[in-house]
């Protein structure tokens, strides 16, 4: 099968592309890096983390895997793959132990297991990627690679051997007499279960299911010398059966094809953010595939959250509160203000996670989106003071932001969480005024949360997002981010319509 | 083999949950004291007195066949004693000879010879309850224990009982075990599995004669020790099937006998309460039970039984006729006995649809499909409207669980803030309650709200108030009478004030 062209399920062209072995440095601000942890986690033998901390550029190949993202969504090709995943993992699993294996026929026995799952794991994959829902071309391509492979000779050769081999090893059967330090090996001759016969006699006294006394005796990749002398013996009684298998052997090994190896390795970044995403979908939020454009600076996202903040509450029932933006014509910053602990920052990490997510071809967390494929997303959030800089607080913030701005290109994104925290207002605004105006100038898109209400209405680039309280009870929070003039506007609520005791709301609560 | 003491057709369901909020229904009619009494000191019977006391029972035929169980109980109590020590005496030999079933400890093999043993230990028990069974099966007349001793006389005869003994014995291998075995991954042997071997009942003159089978023996070299460990490993796998058959058989028998002793408790706990009210000549009755639909609620000397039993002497009871009334509303002066006839009226459906008697001369009253309690919380140090708002939430969470024909007791809601909003608070949801069929018994100091209540739906309600004589005393007694407007906050005042002032003014 070596003359069929290279597939690739993550990239439509280059496949060679360089991938990423360092974070990049946002990550850290956004909770990306958790997140990432959180996301690969399940699947550390795949090594994962390289596709996720390379975002794309290319337009094109983020459509070739939103593709493929979205076919996966289809649930019953979902589980067939993941059953492929599965059997492949177990494929290895056996090889890795057969080779640390002492006892030949045992050796044996594990090579055959592995070949067995590995046929049937790639045999049932392949009818349901013959279905004409898909769309990607990745998946597509993948589909006619693993057509031809399943129906090739050697493949089939390979299938039908092991299943022979297996059927007259399963086939066997026999005694072992243990009566103190001695035992005798002889085959079967149908002597009657005992278990059973106890189990009917008492089974009058049933009140409920019992509980399970049953020893679980894990899968062994050891074989004992009382055991390999039992076996031993099985030889000698049943010689056919194992003269095929050291034939098989012999023949098939090894078995696994390249490019299936590969297939099932890249489908895993689809597979673990699908997982991820799969319970937030189940409690209600909302996931989408944004359009991107490398060009339109016009953006907009429509009930979005902060992933890592669901994700940290998957287990309470604390619901998870939906914000939106949009940037329209030359509005390109987005000032948030408002109280604290009151959603600024869950905001604004909501705006750069749902530009990274998108850059990987991922959906992310919003009803509907629209976002701009960046080169680089800057970050500055308020760090604890490094210890080890001689530098101020003050001196330290404008040393990032200076080091941040002379990197930074028009398709740079920032995301600034209150900086010059460590001055006063008066310093603080002079300094803030600056920033903005070289973030003006740049073109870039910004998020920034800031206690400025001035900085909200600066310039005919800015728009201001605030945090609502509940006017009822000012200690609590909404987490909604709405725009609006940075002010805060009350909205009334009767205490017990909070707790929907009014009548009418009761008659409603009551009716079946 | 049911038990089927609780129910006719069933075994209690120990794993479904108390309702909902049952907590603060324990804590605000106070159930403890009448649960110790139940108890007497035993931790078992506690904690049964209160499963089925509080998982509300709103089916007629359930609450007749318990209580035609629990007359029974009260007749013959010497053989329902000796009946509650059977499973008690299995319990105490499983202790003794430390015969438990341990999982994670035990191989196959001694989790086998263990079980057998527990087995064994219970032959003679199973054989008592058969005698109990055979003497007592004509003086007793509930359909429940008629039923229980016939099942016994049944299932236990002498047949059965010498299959049982014949196991015991097979169970000890003397001849060594026999192990069928498969091939599985790996050529790992699997399955390995106990057999009888082929003519199991001959002697062993005759099955060295007719084993002819070809096969390949091995002993094992004395000093073999890890040879040995592995061999008895693979004994035990083979065992592990039968093991787990005799494991589960011993819990058979062992649950068989928890569910006999879990059900007797109730009733053991019913006896000692009776008991208990009988000899300090309070009076029980079996109340007389009506359809849901009807709210239908009377009693003559209805007494909060916690508090009889916490005084032993002088408790009042009440004569309530609330026939079709949806809502009874409670005023009156405090401590006037208000809170204790709410009281008593929780208590009394709680054991009325467990199939227990009821702390009164008589009773009857339509059956509820649950029962919640929101009372003033005493002990809440917080703000005046954190209060409220702890009220309303709360009274939220209950909404949340009601169902109709459901049952609420309020004792002094909403009150939290000012009268006229509580009032309007406390209208706008009893309004919605009543409206939905749900049935209320309020106590309440806001005059706004019952007022309102009495103008505009006076034909829906029974007005209750805390008798007070002219000179201001207390007879702890209702009486059926129209809102007054003051609570006689100021006669409890002057009682624990007045002296103190008479003393400060002559000083």
């Amino acid at each position: 099968m070596n003359n069929f062209p290279t597939v690739s399920i993550l990239f439509d062209k280059d496949v060679s592309l360089a991938q990423a072995v360092a974070q990049p440095d946002c990550l850290h601000d956004l909770n990306l890096d958790q997140l990432i942890d959180a996301i690969t986690g399940p699947k550390q033998e795949y090594d994962l983390t390289p596709f996720f901390y390379t975002p794309l550029r290319d337009p094109d190949t983020v459509r070739y895997r939103q593709e493929v993202m979205r076919d996966l969504e289809n649930e019953s090709l979902i589980e067939h793959i993941k059953a492929f995943s599965k059997g492949m993992s177990t494929v290895r699993r056996y090889l890795g132990m057969a080779e640390k294996l002492d006892f030949e026929y045992h050796r044996m026995g594990w090579t055959l297991e592995a070949a067995l799952v590995y046929c049937d794991t790639v045999m049932a994959v392949s009818p349901h990627l013959a279905t004409d829902s898909l769309r990607s071309r990745g998946l597509r391509a993948i589909r006619e690679y693993v057509e031809q492979y399943v129906s090739s000779p050697s493949f089939q050769v390979l299938a039908s051997e092991a299943r022979q081999v297996k059927q007259a090893l399963e086939e066997v059967q026999y005694s072992v007499i243990i009566e103190g330090g001695k035992f005798r090996v002889k085959r079967y001759e149908g002597e009657a279960e005992y278990g059973i016969e106890v189990e009917k006699t008492f089974e009058k006294f049933k009140q409920t299911d019992a509980q399970d006394y049953l020893k679980r005796i894990p899968e062994r990749s050891g074989m004992s010398h009382i055991e390999a002398k039992i076996l031993e013996f099985v030889v000698k009684l049943f010689p056919e059966p194992f003269a095929a298998l050291t034939h098989f052997c012999n023949q098939r090994f090894p078995f696994i094809d390249e490019r299936i190896q590969t297939f099932d390795r890249e489908i895993q970044f689809y597979l673990a953010y699908l997982d991820f995403i799969a319970d937030l979908k189940r409690r209600g939020l909302p996931f989408c595939y944004p359009q991107l454009s490398a060009a339109s600076k016009e953006i907009y996202l429509y009930d979005g959250f902060d992933l890592a903040l669901a994700h940290a509450h998957r287990y309470n029932q604390q619901p998870i509160v939906l914000n939106d933006f949009s940037l329209q014509d030359s509005k390109r910053i987005l000032v948030v203000t408002g109280p604290n602990q009151g959603g600024k920052t869950t905001f604004a990490r909501m705006f750069g996670q749902v530009h990274y997510l998108a850059s990987l071809g991922c959906p992310v967390p919003g009803r509907e989106a629209r976002l701009f494929l960046f080169d680089r997303i800057f970050t500055h959030f308020e760090r604890a003071e490094d210890v080890r800089t001689l530098r101020s607080k003050l001196e330290d913030d404008l040393f990032r932001m200076h080091s941040m701005l002379a990197q930074a290109t028009p398709e740079s994104l920032f995301i600034l969480n209150e900086i010059f925290t460590s001055t006063t207002v008066h310093d603080a605004l002079l300094l803030s005024r600056e920033i903005m105006a070289q973030l003006t100038d740049r073109d870039v898109l910004a998020c920034w949360v800031t206690f400025l209400d001035e900085l909200a209405s600066l310039n005919e680039k800015t728009v201001s997002m605030v945090a609502l309280v509940d006017p009822e009870d000012p200690a609590r929070r909404t987490f909604k981010v709405v725009r609006m003039p940075a002010n805060g506007l009350a909205y009334a609520m009767s205490l017990a319509r909070k707790y929907r005791l009014t009548r009418e709301q009761l008659k409603e609560r009551l009716s079946p | 083999m049911k038990v089927f003491l609780l129910y006719p057709d069933r075994d209690f369901d120990l794993s479904k949950p108390l309702p909902p909020l049952i907590e603060a229904l324990e804590r605000d009619l106070g159930l403890d004291i009448l649960l110790n009494t139940m108890a007497q000191g035993d931790r078992f019977l506690y904690q049964v007195a209160r499963q089925v006391l509080l998982s509300i029972q709103d089916d007629s035929a359930v609450i007749a066949y318990r209580q035609g169980i629990l007359e029974d109980c009260l007749q013959h109590a010497g053989v329902v004693q000796q009946l509650y020590r059977i499973p008690l005496e299995f319990l105490e030999r499983k202790r003794k000879y430390l015969l438990w079933i341990s999982l994670r400890h035990s191989s196959p093999g001694s989790l086998l010879s263990s079980a057998r043993q527990l087995i064994e230990s219970s032959l003679d028990l199973l054989r008592q309850l058969r005698q109990i069974a055979d003497q007592n099966c004509k003086t007793f007349a509930s359909e429940g224990f008629r039923r229980f001793f016939r099942m016994i006389q049944q299932e236990l005869n002498d047949a059965y009982l010498e299959v049982v003994k014949g196991h015991i014995q097979m169970l000890r291998f003397p001849h060594g075990v026999l192990l069928r075995v498969r091939l599985g991954k790996g050529n790992e042997g699997v399955d390995y599995e106990l057999c009888k071997p082929n003519g199991a009942n001959k002697n062993w003159l005759q099955r060295l004669f007719t084993s002819r089978s070809h096969s390949y023996s091995y002993t094992l070299h004395p000093r073999d020790e890890a040879g040995a460990r592995i061999l008895s490993e693979l004994r035990d796998r083979g065992l592990a099937l039968t093991a787990n058959a005799v494991a589960q058989a011993a819990e058979h028998i062992e649950s068989f006998l928890h569910i006999l002793q879990w059900e007797l408790a109730f009733y053991m706990g019913c006896m000692n309460l009776s008991n208990q009210l009988t000899a300090w000549g309070f009076p029980v009755a079996f109340p007389q039970v009506a359809p849901t639909s009807e709210h239908g609620f009377s009693c003559r000397g209805l007494y909060d039984v916690s508090l009889a039993l916490t005084m032993g002497n002088g408790v009042v009871g009440n004569d309530v006729s609330a026939e079709g009334k949806p809502l009874v509303l409670i005023t009156g002066p405090n401590k006037g006995g208000k809170t204790t006839f709410l009281r008593s009226v929780g208590q009394a459906y709680l054991m009325m649809q467990s199939g227990m008697f009821v702390p009164a001369e008589s009773l009857s009253a339509s059956l509820c499909s649950g029962l919640f309690t929101h009372f003033k919380r005493e002990e809440d140090g917080t703000m005046e409207s954190g209060k409220f708002d702890e009220e309303l939430s709360r009274m939220s969470t209950i909404v949340d669980h009601l169902t109709p024909h459901a049952i609420l007791l309020l004792n002094e809601s909403f009150a939290a803030t000012n009268e006229r909003e509580g009032s309007q608070i406390a209208w706008q949801i009893v309004d919605a309650l009543l409206e939905k069929g749900l049935r209320v018994f309020y106590v309440t100091h806001l005059y706004e709200f019952a007022r309102r209540c009495y103008e505009e739906e006076g034909e829906k309600i029974l007005f209750l108030r805390a008798e007070r004589l002219p000179d201001g005393t207390r007879t702890f007694r209702l009486k059926e009478a129209h809102p007054m407007e003051t609570s006689h906050g100021m006669d409890l005042y002057r009682r624990i004030f007045g002296v103190e002032r008479q003393k400060s003014m002559a000083g």
